[in-house]
């Protein structure tokens, strides 16, 4: 397909479907078609959902997409699954919890793999959410697993972020606390159907009330139970209330400023990067740099210096 | 890198994935990112699931006898999609009389039962176009 960016704009699903593709694949034709399609960007409105692996995140995801279009927003969605470390594959599994949505024309749904390489994986992750965002999409989720470090590099790409835990994780939250307080804008305690449901909300408020210091928002805690579409439309209800605060005090221009700012200083890391890996690596000339060097005829210091100061003429 | 990306599908009514399951884990395996939709997925389903995740495979697994209408059906579905170049396979319980007809139709290979998971990784890597 020619043109790629072009019926993006248009409307072409299939179009839409190829340029996550170029994107995802590193294809030559990614840089083309993010520079004609961001001047259309900046319209959605970016939603994080993590947790840990099963705790119910696609079953919400599914649930929240369908509030969302039945108050008239287009919704896209992005669910990232660990690729294998071994083989490098993946199975996406996303989907079987959001069948109902695939012959909805108002919703874009797109699994990923994590591929390995986690920094890779959130600047793509950013591009995807900008195309389904020029595309039209109102609302864009975005899905990952755990919160680890990698989780919370993608999950700034979003405006609100959820956190999804369950019942019965015991002492998990204790190893995961430090990652999920800083991330989470809400908590929702999903399975509440299940027994424990209280007693991890009450462990979840001393937490966040240990942090001490006084916030001027507070992370709400909900609870849901997302295969019954029990509590859904209050989290929808809340993640507007997040939005209105934020768009309130100005955090939301301070957060997409300081994600403007941190991604072109990523594309200028991997662009300098790149160079690097052509002009240096790739011919040979740093292996005879390394010999030098084991050599003592010179030293590390004296030759990345060189060829800082080699590029930059 | 480009990655070859499968659609595991299961069209009709039947209520049996273990083979799918077994299939998606073997592509996985082999490297393959594997999108796996679940059971009882409608023609139409599995078209746009294809379309939006951009596969490169459509493998469709079926127990049930329906193969003779839902396979070409799938086919057709995709093809409209836009899909020009995407292989096509089928696997499960499908009579050897019955295969040509459905080659025909645009399904580029079926497997029966018993098929080796390594085959239709290597038939994959044969014949998908990159
Ligand atoms: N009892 C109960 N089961 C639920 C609830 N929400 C989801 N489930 C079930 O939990 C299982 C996992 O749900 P998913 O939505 O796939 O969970 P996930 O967090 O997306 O899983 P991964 O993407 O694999 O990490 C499914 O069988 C759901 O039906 C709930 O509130 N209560
Ligand atoms: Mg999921």
């Amino acid at each position: 397909m020619e043109n790629i960016a072009e019926e993006v704009l248009m409307g072409n699903r299939y179009a839409l479907a190829k340029a996550i593709t170029a994107i995802e694949n590193e294809r030559e034709n990614a840089m083309e078609i993010m520079q004609k399609l961001y001047p259309h960007t900046g319209h959605a409105y970016v939603l994080g959902i993590t947790g840990p692996p099963g705790a119910g995140k696609s079953t919400l995801t599914d649930k929240l997409a369908k509030e969302y279009r039945r108050q008239g927003k287009t919704v896209g969605i992005i669910a990232i699954d660990p690729s294998s470390p071994f083989s490098g594959g993946a199975i996406l599994g996303d989907r079987i919890r959001m069948n109902d949505l695939t012959l909805d024309d108002g919703v874009f749904m797109r699994s990923m793999g994590t591929r390995g390489s986690l920094g890779g994986l959130s600047h793509k992750t950013a591009d995807a959410v900008k195309v389904m965002d020029a595309f039209g999409m109102d609302v864009i989720f975005v899905e990952t697993v755990g919160v680890g470090q990698s989780e919370v590099d993608i999950v700034k790409a979003a405006d609100t972020t959820m956190v999804v835990l369950i019942p019965g994780m015991g002492d998990d939250i204790q190893a995961i606390k430090a990652g999920i307080l800083e991330i989470g804008d809400i908590f929702t305690i999903n399975k509440a159907d299940h027994d424990g449901a209280d007693k991890l909300a009450t462990e979840l408020n001393m937490m966040l009330d240990l942090d001490g210091v006084m916030k001027e928002w507070r992370p709400p805690i909900m609870k849901t139970i997302a295969n019954q579409n029990i509590g859904i439309a209050e989290v929808v209800e809340t993640f507007g209330k997040h939005h209105n605060h934020i768009d309130g005090n100005g955090q939301l221009t301070v957060r997409r400023t300081e994600r403007t700012k941190n991604e072109m200083l990523d594309l200028l890391d991997s662009r300098i990067g790149e160079h690097i890996r052509r002009n240096v690596v790739e011919n040979g000339k740093i292996d005879k740099l390394v010999e030098e060097i084991k050599a003592r005829r010179t030293d590390p210091y004296t030759e990345a210096a060189k060829i800082v100061s080699e590029m930059l003429k | 890198m480009d990655k070859i990306k499968v659609l595991v599908a299961k069209p009709g009514l039947d209520g049996h994935d273990r083979g799918a399951k077994v299939v998606a884990r073997a592509l996985r395996d082999a490297g393959f990112e594997v999108v796996y939709t679940g059971l009882r997925q409608t023609p139409e389903q599995i078209a746009a699931a294809a379309a939006e995740e951009d596969v490169d495979v459509v493998a469709m697994s079926l127990l049930s006898g329906a193969h003779p209408h839902l396979f070409p059906a799938v086919v057709k579905l995709v093809r409209e999609k836009g899909m020009k170049d995407a292989l096509i396979i089928g696997g499960g319980v499908i009579p050897d009389g019955d295969i040509p007809a459905l080659k025909e139709a645009g399904v580029s290979e079926v497997f029966t039962p018993g098929t080796p998971t390594g085959d239709i990784v290597e038939y994959i890597k044969a014949h998908v176009k990159k």
